[in-house]
């Protein structure tokens, strides 16, 4: 079983930045002027650029293989050219089986054609037969959960049920190799979490699947292996938690340091564990955020605080130094301030955000702010979900024939 | 080449699903439902009518059944020609977000639009079957020449839209060219009028390969005689050759489509 499904080696993807004359009457004149001006030619490489290079790595048929980098990366460039949609300038690539690509899912839909002649439309589009789409009509309806409005014409759907309807169709196609680009960030809550396993579910029928996602943690609970993509270079490739918390820890968002506007500045802001690990945490375990604030000029009565924020910026946990008993602090130019708060992350699996606050509570005035100071990774070895861990056990779980008594429960 | 058609024959039911969705959409939003399939054709032969009937008063002989019938006959391939043109030509652009984001043969694009086309045509067809028999035509076994006739006209649209859609995808301005080239057309193929009217000259008009499919199908269903078959071999030639080199050069530039749209 392992096969390759998916390989390319040493793939090269060359854009044009910039206008391409897309008209005749644009064309002439640049050709008959191009004739006299011999350093069009010179432009014209400065205005090339590489999307992608030298970029090789394999995906063995059953697999999940994600690939995470900043925007821009040439993420969607790869599976554009594994999809045929586009052909690498330098390099090969090969895919074995039925692929399907759910890029955009709803790019076949027509707005004037009701919801269940755009099923066979957008089936047709991703290659199924008319018998294959009728036979599994009523699946794909009952899945898109839009049973109700399945006559209604799709321009009057919500987006979310645009993007429901088409995720369904994809998702039906039977391929052998999926490549998914963000698409399990539409809908609710629920229909997320239906669409994660329903990927699941096509991975354990032996499909591979190419995920593409800015969801971190998705891609962490999801993908067996990582491709981490740094302006279409190929940085890492190897276990996904390992792939991503080297993705974390080269992304920590820089500090605005304007040294004239703010009299302290947070200089210095650490994140760690006992061993000394900064990015990937386990749940329940202890750890240390270490903070530096630098005086620039005389300030009085001041106080640190520290929050977490999860993957959506949402604050979850907040606390002080004043709030902890300590005192207020006055600050000198030129004197460093430092303190360390120790914490137990009883967070669940996912990636959170520490951030720090310089903050004065008698004038509520912010001295200094630094959001997202480092990114974290928290991995858990329970099935857990929601915001916080309560390390749950099952301590009894038993069948009765007689109702019981709370009261008399013991452990 | 073989692999590329084997795949076009896989998504052969994506070609019936556009057409069908071309269709729908034209018949849903328009008021005049099926209407729309006739209206052009009718504008064309009443246009012809005009045309004739100016004709007949300065040549002093009288407008014949013949002679309408024989217009009537040749404008609705005509329309069909320029409805798979048009519409194919706007084929790759107009579908934008399929051409970038879902890989399949870009190709059933133009052929779509010729099929919806194709669709329109028969509606009109019917039409005009009704008014041939209302105006007591008549039929010659000359009229099996229809089909072999329409195959050639098919291949021939198929052919000039597969190389207009390609080409308005790098060029916009290639619709515009295209459009006035249509609508003047016109005046070039014999639709309002017969090749023989123009005299020795009139053979330089049937160098148009679409003209002597219109003239053979005049002949054939309007006047009862056989088509001139060294003129039509010559157009399915022409067709096929341009189907041929049109799909090559769909083909060729198909992998550039996505990133220059």
């Amino acid at each position: 079983m392992s096969e390759v499904a998916l390989r390319m080696e040493h793939v090269y993807k060359k854009f044009r930045k910039g206008e391409i004359y897309n008209s005749l009457r644009d064309l002439v004149p640049a050709l008959t002027g191009r004739m006299f001006r011999q350093q069009d030619l010179r432009e014209n490489d400065k205005r090339e650029f590489w999307a992608l290079q030298d970029v090789s790595f394999e995906v063995k048929r059953g697999e999940a293989f994600g690939i995470i980098g900043h925007n821009g990366a040439g993420k969607s460039t790869i599976l554009k050219i594994l999809s045929r949609i586009m052909r690498p300038t330098k390099g090969r690539m090969l895919v074995h089986g039925r692929l399907s690509a759910l890029i955009e899912v709803a790019a076949g839909f027509h707005p004037d054609l009701t919801g269940r002649e755009n099923i066979f439309l957008n089936g047709t589009i991703l290659g199924m037969t008319k018998r294959e789409i009728e036979s599994k009509l009523d699946q794909i309806i009952a899945f898109s959960g839009i049973e109700e409005f399945i006559d209604t014409p799709v321009k009057r759907y919500s987006s979310g049920m645009y993007a429901r309807l088409g995720f369904s169709v994809a998702t039906h196609v039977d391929p052998e190799v999926v490549l998914v680009d963000e698409v399990l960030s539409v809908g609710d809550y629920l229909f997320q979490n239906r669409c994660v396993e329903r990927m699941k579910q096509v991975v354990c029928n032996g499909a591979t699947v190419l995920f593409v996602s800015h969801n971190l943690k998705a891609v962490a609970e999801f993908c067996h292996r990582c491709l981490l993509l740094e302006r279409g270079r190929a940085v890492m490739i190897g276990p996904a938690e390992e792939v991503i918390s080297s993705y974390l820890s080269r992304c920590g968002s820089a500090h605005t340091v304007d040294t004239h506007a703010k009299p302290v500045i947070i200089s210095k802001v650490r994140f760690r564990n006992e061993h000394g690990e900064c990015v990937r945490f386990k749940s329940g375990e202890k750890a240390w955020i270490d903070i530096e604030v630098t005086g620039r000029r005389r300030c009085e009565k001041l106080d640190v605080t520290f929050y977490i924020t999860d993957e959506n910026h949402r604050e979850i946990f907040d606390t002080s130094t004043q709030r902890l008993g300590c005192d207020s602090f006055t600050l000198d130019e030129g004197l460093v301030f430092t303190c360390t708060f120790e914490v137990q992350l009883n967070l669940v699996s996912g990636i959170y955000h520490p951030s720090v606050l310089i903050w004065r509570y008698e004038t509520q005035t912010n001295y200094d702010e630094w959001e997202s100071a480092t990114t974290i990774y928290v991995s858990s070895e329970d099935d857990v979900r929601g915001l916080v861990h309560c390390f749950p056990r099952v301590v009894r779980y038993q069948m009765l024939s007689r109702p019981i008594e709370m009261e008399n429960l013991r452990v | 080449m073989k692999e590329e058609l084997q795949e076009l024959c896989k998504y052969r039911e994506l070609l019936y699903m556009l057409a069908y969705r071309d269709i729908k959409v034209r018949y849903k939003q328009s008021v005049m439902g099926f209407l729309w399939a006739i209206l052009m054709p009718v504008l064309i032969v009443m246009a012809g009518v005009v045309v004739r009937y100016a004709y007949a008063i300065a040549s002093g002989k009288p407008l014949q059944t013949a002679d309408i019938v024989s217009l009537a006959v040749k404008s609705l391939p005509w329309a069909f020609l320029v409805s798979s043109i048009k519409f194919g030509c706007n084929s790759l652009t107009g579908n934008h977000n399929l051409v970038t984001k879902i890989y399949f043969p870009k190709e059933i694009f133009p052929m779509a639009a010729v099929l919806a086309s194709l669709f329109d045509f028969a509606v009109a067809s019917g039409a005009l079957v009704v008014l041939l028999v209302i105006l007591r035509a008549g039929w010659s076994v000359y009229a099996l020449w229809t089909p072999v006739l329409l195959l050639t006209m098919v291949v021939l649209a198929t052919g000039i839209g597969m190389i207009v859609s390609a080409a308005s995808l790098f060029f916009r301005d290639v619709k515009y060219i295209v459009e006035v080239l249509l609508t003047f057309g016109i005046f070039f193929t014999p639709v309002f009028y017969d090749v023989r009217m123009l005299g020795a000259k009139g053979k330089w008009l049937l160098l148009n390969p679409a003209a002597p499919i219109l003239e053979g199908l005049g002949a054939c269903v309007a006047r009862h005689q056989p088509p001139a078959l060294p003129w039509l071999i010559y157009s399915a030639v022409f067709g096929l050759t341009l189907l041929l080199g049109g799909y090559t050069f769909f083909k060729h530039l198909e992998p550039a489509f996505a990133e220059s749209i």
